[in-house]
């Protein structure tokens, strides 16, 4: 509660909407104590005088009336009131709602298939029929705008009772033998009571609101009794000759409703996890670059060539460092696996090539990424969307959530191809149709017109692999493009991602965690651990002679080449958070070769450009 | 589609049926004797004697409630002792009024609300979303009526811009350019809260959006971040948009009734509000029917629109 508070008033705009109602609030309050003029006291000969005369602050209405007075008994009855309806809605709409989600079933139905009845209705033309039936004044509009929110109030609140209704405390009270009121006296009710508490204070505004709008209108409050509303409306007709009397009471009605706006803002912030998280922010076009140290120079190797880069993840005052110094290359033609569990740092390693690391949080510190000899982190937006998908393209994990979901599939291949190159719409399409072919989608020209979730999960795959080709890439990425599917659609998809990398020459870059991928389609590997690379070297060799304890361990949970049910759990004890690494070696608290030198200082390569690792005692003596 | 669109109107029959009962239930509240409350206090004896025996008030409630609809049906919503004449040919005359103000204030509102969120989400924490925000904030806290009696201080009296009040001049008006000078002020004052609402839901659906794999795919493709937002992002968010348009528009639709009294504007809601303080029942019950009933009709489209979008639904 009291981290609650003080969120709430860190919200300097939620903070003043408190003070400001709460100045009006007291004002009406202690107006009877105040040495006001009577507001119903009439004196013709006084008549719309201005603002700031003598006697009178606020100046005077069309029959001599002293304004400030007024306004502030007009306050203290439109708040009097407002308040008092949102009391009457939110009690017997709370009850409706208790009972429709406490006992369900049939009683449930029918209520709620009045309160959709109910909602049925622009509001004001049920406030309307009512006002009409009781009669104007002040007690019927109330009435009428107590009546038009009950059902607000019955549908918010049936929907948390039904969550707790099934909860194993109500069972229990039930079969102590608790009668259905008392369970809901004393089981449900202190549950929902804040949820009623919290609906009630967002919606007194708009209650106030309502009954001064149904006044303004000449149906709530009758002469000489006034609320803010009937002020208003009163004042009409005087508008063009003497605006101060419809601006007195329209000003305070807007500070009334804002006030309780910018609270209930504040509470709904404060209440909401996902702002603080940053789950709200919008990640830019292009990862975050804020290299601290020098960026390192050329050297030259490979078609894609990643140097030091480090990448991090900037959670409030938490730093994660993600990818830690990690330098790769892919030669032309060439398939690099990056294997590790999930946390490792291999996905964002991949995402931070094309700058598509999500920023905030994702922050790329250091480093140097080349393509073709260019620097892509110092490249500026355009020239990083031109290579995007035409150089380097990507293959995503799951084609269910990575796939727009509202676009033809065809239409999401012509943007594609369309992104980069200026060709009429009907030489595109027949572009998308010939890459479905290519991906070996059967009955193309029909599969173009559908939308991804009429695709099962290995055609949607391919439609992800016919999208990354869809310019001629040289290089694609490929970020564990199998793991959402089963396992012979696996194979397939391998097999397929395979025979493409030979005919086009594609070079490929495979996130994994599996080494039976690795070993059926790369020519190198890295593995991956706590952020860093731990092991590098040819497929052939590391399978045959794996240096690092982890590679080993890696290995040893794969039962059988490209195939089995592969799980990573064999390796006792998590893989480490990276907000907080150890000194020296991260997998030290899971390796069973761990000395103390293990867990002091920094450990370097050892062994050559080929295959090196980063270990005190591996398991192999590297040359 | 038609399918759909059949199945979503046979679905409304009961909603429809469930609107009578519920303006019948608060017909059924009006204290004292029905049939003087529908012929007004200058009704005959004979006449208010021989309506309630038409209404059957000696009969259970179920009854009365199939007299009632009965005669609203076949009589057009019965007669108005106020303004003698038929209700359904004052409110034939006076929707048309309602249906422009509230139609243009909602595309206004739906417009201007998308786009103002739109652009508040894309520059998120910038200049442009700040004011926006601001903007919003005051637009949703300001009473319509009190906004257009503001704007016509201000725009009519002072500026002399733009007409008072009423839809059309009295001398030499009638052509669609007067009727748009007319029509500016209340349109935009009604449309100020619902353009706010719609911001605010706008801003919020595009951040949610915004985080999803497939906005990181269209990146990945190159696709230009223009395209990224006003087509991918938009489109996904307005899945959650559609929804909310139509709930407003209940609002606007609610609003209209201010915004019809502070500017004269011959609409149905002023028909409500002026039959009300003459106690004209009948033409108060036959105008809430009618109007829920075209609200209703509404809310269908909506959710057609909503099942074009997304092919998702199953239709
Ligand atoms: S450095 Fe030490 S702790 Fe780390 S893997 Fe090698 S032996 Fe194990």
């Amino acid at each position: 509660m009291t981290t609650f508070l003080k969120l709430l008033f860190r919200n300097r705009l939620a903070a003043l909407g408190a003070v400001v109602l709460g100045a009006i609030v007291l004002l009406a309050l202690v107006t009877p104590l105040l040495p006001l003029a009577d507001p119903d006291v009439t004196a013709t000969g006084d008549r719309f005088m201005r603002p700031f005369t003598e006697g009178h602050l606020l100046g005077t209405d069309h029959l001599g009336r002293d304004l400030l007075s007024r306004l502030l008994w007009g306050t203290r009855l439109s708040l009097a009131v407002g308040i008092a309806a949102a009391l009457v809605a939110g009690t017997i709409g709370s009850a409706i709602g208790i009972v429709a989600g406490y006992f369900g079933g049939r009683i449930d139905n029918v209520i709620m298939r009045g309160v959709d009845m109910l909602m049925a209705f622009p509001y004001i033309l049920l406030a309307l029929a009512i006002v009409a039936a009781l009669g104007p004044g002040l007690l019927n509009a109330l009435i009428a705008v107590a009546a038009v929110n009950i059902p607000f109030f019955a549908r918010n609140i049936r929907g948390v009772t039904v969550g707790l209704a099934g909860r194993e405390f109500i069972d229990a009270a039930r079969l102590a033998g608790m009668g259905h009121g008392r369970i809901i006296l004393t089981e449900l009710l202190p549950n929902v009571a804040s949820t009623i508490v919290i609906a009630m204070s967002t919606t007194v505004g708009w209650m106030i609101l309502e009954t001064a709008g149904l006044s303004f209108l000449g149906l709530g409050s009758q002469p000489p009794v006034a609320d803010l509303g009937s002020m208003l409306g009163e004042a009409r007709a005087a508008l063009i000759t003497n605006p101060h009397t419809s601006v007195v009471p329209g000003v305070m009605i807007f500070l009334i409703v804002m006030s309780i706006n910018l609270l209930g803002d504040g509470v709904r912030d404060a209440l909401d996890p996902r702002l603080r998280s940053g789950a709200l922010t919008r990640p830019r076009a292009v990862t975050l670059v804020d290299r601290k140290g020098q960026v390192p120079e050329a050297d030259q190797k490979g078609l894609l060539n990643i140097q030091s880069l480090e990448t991090q993840f900037h959670v409030g005052p938490r730093i994660f460092r993600a990818v830690n110094e990690v330098s790769l290359h892919l030669n032309p033609g060439e398939a690099l696996g990056i294997i590790g569990e999930s946390g490792s740092g291999k996905s964002v390693t991949a995402l931070s090539v094309m700058g598509l690391v999500a920023s905030p949080p994702g922050v790329i510190t250091g480093g140097a990424v080349r393509y073709a000899g260019e620097d892509l982190l110092s490249a500026d937006y355009r020239s990083l969307r031109q290579k995007r998908g035409n150089n380097v393209a990507y293959i995503f994990q799951d084609p269910l959530s990575t796939l727009h979901p509202l676009y033809r599939v065809g239409d999401q291949l012509t943007e594609a191809i369309q992104a980069h190159h200026a060709v009429p719409d009907a030489t595109a399409r027949a572009r998308a149709v010939e890459l479905l072919k290519d991906v070996r989608i059967p009955n193309a020209e029909a599969r173009v017109r559908d939308y991804p979730h009429q695709l099962s999960g290995g055609m949607r795959q391919r439609v992800g692999i016919a999208m990354a080709l869809a310019n001629d890439p040289d290089v694609i990425i490929a970020d564990e493009p199998t793991t959402a599917l089963d396992v012979t659609v696996q194979a397939q998809i391998l097999a397929l991602l395979d025979d493409l990398r030979r005919d086009r020459g594609l070079a490929i870059i495979f996130i994994t965690h599996d080494f039976g991928v690795v070993g059926q389609l790369c020519d190198r590997v890295a593995v991956m651990y706590g952020g860093r690379i731990v092991e590098e070297g040819p497929t052939a060799t590391i399978l045959s002679h794996p240096a690092h304890p982890y590679t080993k361990k890696l290995m040893a949970c794969v039962p059988e080449l490209g195939g089995g049910k592969r799980e990573l759990a064999a390796i006792p004890g998590l893989p480490p958070v990276v907000s907080d690494l150890p000194p020296g070696c991260a997998f030290a608290p899971r390796c069973d070769k761990a000395t103390e030198a293990c867990r002091v200082g920094e450990i370097g390569f050892t062994g050559s450009d080929t295959h090196r690792v980063r270990c005190i005692h591996p398991e192999e003596v590297l040359a | 589609m038609g399918a759909h669109i059949l199945k979503r109107l046979i679905s409304a029959i009961p909603v429809l049926l469930g609107i009578t009962v519920i303006v019948f239930l608060i017909m059924a509240m009006i204290p004292g004797d029905p049939a003087t409350a529908i012929l007004g206090s200058y009704a005959t004896p004979e006449n208010v004697e021989k309506l309630n025996r038409d209404l059957g008030l000696d009969k259970p409630l179920v009854t009365r409630y199939f007299i009632w609809l009965g005669n609203m049906l076949s009589g057009g919503f019965g007669r108005s002792f106020s303004l003698n004449r038929p209700v359904i040919d004052e409110i034939l005359d006076r929707f048309n009024a309602t249906l422009i103000l509230a139609g243009v204030s909602f595309v206004l509102c739906t417009l201007l609300g998308i786009l103002a969120g739109v652009v508040s989400a894309a520059r998120q924490y910038g200049l442009a979303d700040k004011a926006i925000t601001f903007t919003v904030l005051i637009g949703i806290s300001v009473p319509s009526f009190f906004l257009g009696m503001m704007m016509i201080l201000v725009f009519a009296v002072n500026l002399r811009l733009l007409p008072v009040s009423g839809m059309y001049a009295i001398y030499g008006g009638g052509d669609l350019i007067d009727l748009a000078r007319h029509l500016v002020m209340p349109a935009l004052a009604l449309a100020v809260v619902a353009t706010g609402v719609i911001a605010r839901l706008s801003r919020s659906a595009m951040l949610e959006v915004l985080r999803q794999d497939y906005i990181r795919t269209a990146r990945a493709k190159g696709v230009h971040e223009r395209r990224v937002i006003m087509g991918h992002a938009l489109r996904a968010a307005m899945v959650s948009i559609i929804p909310v348009l139509g709930i407003q528009a209940g609002f606007v639709l609610s609003g209209s009734v201010y915004i019809e009294i502070v500017f004269q504007w011959p609409g149905v809601g002023r028909m409500l509000v002026d039959a009300i303080l003459k106690r004209d029942i009948l033409l108060v019950q036959g105008g809430v029917v009618f109007v829920a009933a075209a609200y209703v009709f509404f809310n269908i489209a909506v959710d057609v629109a909503q099942s074009l979008l997304d092919p998702r639904i199953k239709t």
